[in-house]
């Protein structure tokens, strides 16, 4: 009896888990208003929770904007907390959105890409749109990006003029392609108006666990360092920073929950590229060619600059961001030479990316910046 | 240095509550390997009354009942029921797992009010701060770290010096025997039960409510596992628990400093280093069959009274 006892309740604990589970990966349904004339139907598979003060709500507020822009005539679906890792997890979520009849289907991580990849192939008749990947196929599936390089650069120069101690630190989830991206332009842009400049960066092997990326902030204030930027996705380097006085700047939405610290953050405005896209989808003039957006566009953008930042400071980031915009400033600019003396760009030489496929398959930090690449 | 020595004890802390509670709940002869699950769902209810209350009291509360909650589930189904210990503690760690998504979702990216974040700054102690080398380092610290140190040398006190201690490792060395003299060996589970998974709310509220006072659902990451490795590595003893936490937690963090400091090294190598010693140790401690360093005789083994 006792036994038959033990199992029951170990099952209880197994399905409220289950329960548990079920609910946190929960999704929703907004019909935008006027749900009779929808015309189209979108469904949005997101890594994380559509609160989460970062990378996910910057994706879930330009899909409320876009709902607001197209005034009833758009529908959305979503599911959060879908692990990127899990490839039978996006197709789950992907298939859970096309059984509630969503004709275009948005993964916002690099993760999901095999599993859109598949349900395009199966699914001749809807549309997959993938955030930060390279892949496409020939008729219904392609991705979108942006540089959000030149955003960093503009953060750059404000660290360059924030900074004390000539010392600016960076938590980098990993070592490889996108992070050292935007630790070069960071780097680039904090020596465009500070020469002495030197940028330390902590890999914290993680996308995201905020213990390690608060400690990893940490180490790199104690060694000097007083301004921290982040390629993380917790705002706790912030917090970090805010706790002896230094100054932070964030990443993807502009979130400053560390007030005292807060500088600005490079983010992304993803409605400025799904707008038009769920236009020309609904007019039937939509074709499959990769998106990447600039600041010319509006898709990337640098946050609000605080009131920490001098007025003059704020003048001259302006000043540089209209010449980004207009294609006079590009971030990598030669002469350029990697921390290890071997030359990147040459004087002239301009490094310019229209899509992930056209990055280079490595890229080494530039020199100034210091990190480790094992 | 001290700067370093002193982050060692910051990330040895929320290890230290938690190796301290499962070495008192493994001391009684049951492995919980729900440590994870607790740890998780202390950090969360802490963090639900820190928002609700703005008392950090009744947060710290909040966290301890949690994860005695956690741990009644445990010791229901283990001792009450006998099921199979290493199964219930593994249920347990994916039931807080999920608990903590599950109530943790609408205060995601919420901040802990600022009469929490105050109660629990660095409050560096009168006096012993002022010793040098050593006050940086283990006197100005927060009121949590100093808590810590009270519950490691509490239960060394208690495992090593009282009699209770005493009936405490009988009950886990040689459940029958302790049986056999007279000790109320259910009392005794449920009890150091009940307090270790208290302790390991306690570790994963220092997580949530101290180092990174802002909800996120993976704040515990791992630890609660590095604290099982622990109190192998500490020999089911509350004081080398206290090295170890500081030593594990040191290493979690090394790798990080020597990236600051320009050094050329993998986190992930600096990562290998906790599990690797963990090995090692109990490869020596098996080697020298030395009778301390062994495991409770009766670990993970429910007890029947006059079953052979």
């Amino acid at each position: 009896m006792k036994k038959v006892l033990a199992i029951l309740l170990a099952l209880v604990m197994v399905f409220s888990f289950a329960a548990c589970g079920g609910d946190s990966n929960g999704g929703g349904t907004d019909d935008g208003g006027d749900a009779a004339a929808a015309e189209l139907k979108v469904g949005f598979i997101f890594i994380g929770a559509k609160n989460d003060g970062g990378y996910t709500q910057a994706h879930f507020e330009a899909m409320n904007k876009m709902v607001e822009n197209f005034g009833g005539k758009v529908e959305v679906a979503y599911v959060e907390n879908v692990a990127d890792t899990d490839k039978q997890a996006a197709l789950n979520a992907g298939t859970n959105l096309m059984d509630q009849n969503c004709d275009v289907i948005i993964g916002c991580s690099y993760g999901f890409k095999d599993a859109l990849a598949e349900m395009a192939e199966a699914n001749p008749d809807k549309y997959f749109l993938h955030f930060s990947g390279e892949q496409k196929n020939d008729s219904n599936f392609t991705n979108f990006f942006g540089s959000i390089e030149q955003a960093r650069y503009l953060s750059g120069m404000v660290a360059g003029r924030m900074t004390k101690t000539n010392q600016l630190g960076y938590v980098g989830a990993y070592p490889y392609t996108e992070v050292n991206m935007g630790i070069n332009a960071f780097t680039l842009g904090a020596q465009a108006v500070n020469p002495d400049v030197q940028v330390k960066v902590v890999y914290i092997n993680s996308w995201g666990d905020p213990e390690l990326e608060k400690a990893a902030a940490e180490q790199l204030l104690t060694q000097g360092c007083d301004v921290i930027a982040q390629h993380c996705d917790s705002t706790a380097p912030q917090l970090a920073a805010q706790e002896v006085g230094a100054y932070a700047i964030g990443y993807n939405y502009d979130n400053p929950v560390a007030a005292d610290a807060y500088l600005t953050a490079p983010v992304w405005h993803h409605e400025k590229y799904l707008i038009p896209t769920i236009q020309a989808i609904m007019d039937g003039t939509w074709d499959n060619s990769v998106y990447y957006g600039t600041m010319a566009d509006g898709y990337v953008d640098l946050g609000n600059l605080s009131d920490l930042i001098p007025a003059e400071v704020k003048d001259e980031v302006n000043a540089a961001k209209e010449k980004i915009a207009s294609g006079e400033l590009v971030p990598f600019t030669g002469p350029i030479t990697f921390s290890d003396g071997t030359v990147w760009l040459n004087e002239g030489e301009t490094a310019v990316y229209d899509s992930v496929a056209s990055w280079p398959a490595s890229l080494p930090l530039v020199k100034g910046a210091t990190g480790s690449d094992l | 240095m001290e700067s370093f020595l002193a982050a060692c004890i910051v990330a040895g802390t929320p290890l230290l509550f938690a190796t301290v509670g499962e070495i008192i709940t493994e001391r009684a002869g049951c492995m919980n390997l729900g440590v994870e699950g607790m740890m998780l769902m202390g950090a969360v209810m802490g963090f639900v009354g820190a928002l609700s209350t703005a008392n950090p009291w009744i947060a710290v509360l909040c966290a301890v009942l949690a994860g005695t909650a956690g741990a009644l589930i445990y010791a229901v189904l283990t001792v009450s029921l006998r099921a199979n210990q290493v199964v219930t503690g593994l249920t347990l760690t994916i039931f807080g797992t999920g608990f903590a998504s599950f109530v943790g979702q609408p205060m995601l990216g919420n901040m802990a009010p600022q009469e929490v974040i105050a109660f629990f700054a660095k409050t560096p102690i009168p006096g012993l701060s002022s010793i040098p080398v050593i006050g940086p380092i283990f006197f100005k610290q927060d009121v949590f770290v100093y808590f810590g140190y009270l519950v490691f040398i509490l239960a060394a006190v208690y495992i090593y010096k009282t009699r209770m201690g005493l009936n405490l490792r009988a009950v886990g060395e040689n459940t029958a025997a302790a049986d056999a003299s007279g000790i109320n060996i259910n009392l005794y589970k449920y009890v150091h039960i009940l307090v270790g998974g208290a302790l390991c709310g306690l570790g994963g509220a220092y997580l949530s409510l101290v180092r990174v006072p802002i909800w996120q659902s993976d704040v515990v990451s791992g630890r609660g596992w590095i604290a099982v490795a622990l109190v192998i590595f500490a020999s089911w003893n509350p004081v080398k628990a206290f090295f170890g936490a500081v030593l594990f937690g040191g290493l979690s963090i090394l790798g990080l400093r020597l990236q600051a400091m320009g050094f050329n090294v993998s986190q992930y190598l600096v990562d290998m280093i906790p599990y690797v010693a963990t090995i090692l140790i109990v490869i020596i401690s098996t080697r020298k069959k030395s009778k301390e360093s062994q495991p409770p005789g009766d670990l993970g083994n429910s007890y029947f009274r006059e079953d052979r």
